[in-house]
């Protein structure tokens, strides 16, 4: 098993995420610099946080660009896994990897804090050893984290169960209260169709060691290798 | 030959910066702004040799694939001799 981790110019979350996969994963890891085409060898990439490109145009609208990008397509369309956070998340939605767009959040200001999420969807390759009844404790840090997408988009989101985490508040109450940065019903994270490919907000890789005020992260990224071992164990 | 290209949010599409813009137009007493819309506004230069028509194809092209997210915002080309 392998995990990569693709670097933009202007990443700027891509040794957490290096470092939570080595640390507390446990696995192979290497990055990928975004000029590279070649994912063979990898069962996973994280498109990770940052600024890439300075944010020029719109958040992640030129790192869609990038020659990684077009294999990283082909990477998901192979149904290899595909994590993106916070920018990578951005990434994804502006590379039609997921449906949608990440706006400027509603109160304007940047927001970095601690957030409740939910999770929706305990049944992905990304979720499964997540504990579905806990509120999970994990950092959001951005200006451009407010989803959107049309009716008809969210209608299938739901349908679909592509909508894998909801802010919320202490208590796991959905609430308008508890939405940070004005996000449609409250999403945080989602997932294409197949399942494969997740995008979210909030930094889980800042949210797998204690002394960083919460671990809650972690699942999510042993989630993940443990559905790499389970195909590889299925092979 | 000189191509502009406007792009702004689709109308629904809700614009915290276009309403804090207004705000401040407001504060300073302006009256009578109804509403104020945020958008972008582009500038290409193109090769005098190519064609207005193939330029007005190539514009269009780059506005919809890289200048405008289609999901939450329009745009609008006009071409310059």
């Amino acid at each position: 098993m392998k995990f990569g981790v693709i670097v933009f110019p202007g990443s700027n979350c891509d040794h957490d995420a290096y470092h939570v996969v080595s640390k507390h994963v446990g696995q192979p890891v290497d990055f990928v610099w975004h000029k590279e085409t070649d994912l063979s060898g990898f069962d996973a990439v994280i498109v990770p946080g940052g600024f890439s490109y300075g944010d020029y145009l719109r958040c992640g609208a030129l790192a869609r660009f990038s020659p990684v990008m077009q294999s990283v397509k082909q990477f998901a369309a192979e149904g290899k896994f595909v994590f993106g956070i916070c920018n990578g998340f951005q990434i994804l939605c502006e590379a039609g990897l997921l449906p949608g767009v990440l706006m400027r959040n509603a109160g304007l200001h940047f927001i970095c804090k601690h957030v409740g999420l939910k999770l929706e969807n305990p049944d992905t390759p990304f979720t499964r050893e997540v504990d579905p009844g806990k509120v999970l404790s994990i950092p959001i840090a951005h200006a451009e984290g407010n989803y959107t997408c049309d009716d008809e988009t969210f209608a299938k989101l739901e349908q679909n169960g592509q909508i894998v985490f909801r802010y919320c508040d202490e208590n796991g109450n959905v609430t308008p209260e508890s939405n940070p940065n004005g996000a449609r019903s409250n999403i945080a994270g989602i997932c294409n169709e197949q399942r494969n490919v997740l995008g979210m907000m909030p930094h889980p890789e800042r949210a797998c060691e204690e002394l960083l005020g919460s671990n809650d992260g972690r699942d999510i990224f042993r989630s993940l290798s443990r559905s790499i071992a389970a195909i590889e164990a299925a092979a | 030959m000189k191509a502009k290209v406007y792009v702004t949010l689709k109308s629904g599409v809700l614009d915290p910066q276009g309403k804090a813009i207004q705000h401040s137009v407001e504060s300073l007493g302006h009256r009578g702004i109804a509403d104020i819309r945020q958008g972008k506004y582009f500038e290409i230069a193109v090769d005098p040799e190519i064609s207005e028509s193939d330029a007005r194809s190539s514009i269009e092209h780059i506005a919809a694939d890289v200048l405008a997210n289609p999901v939450i915002e329009d745009y609008r080309v006009e071409i310059e001799a």
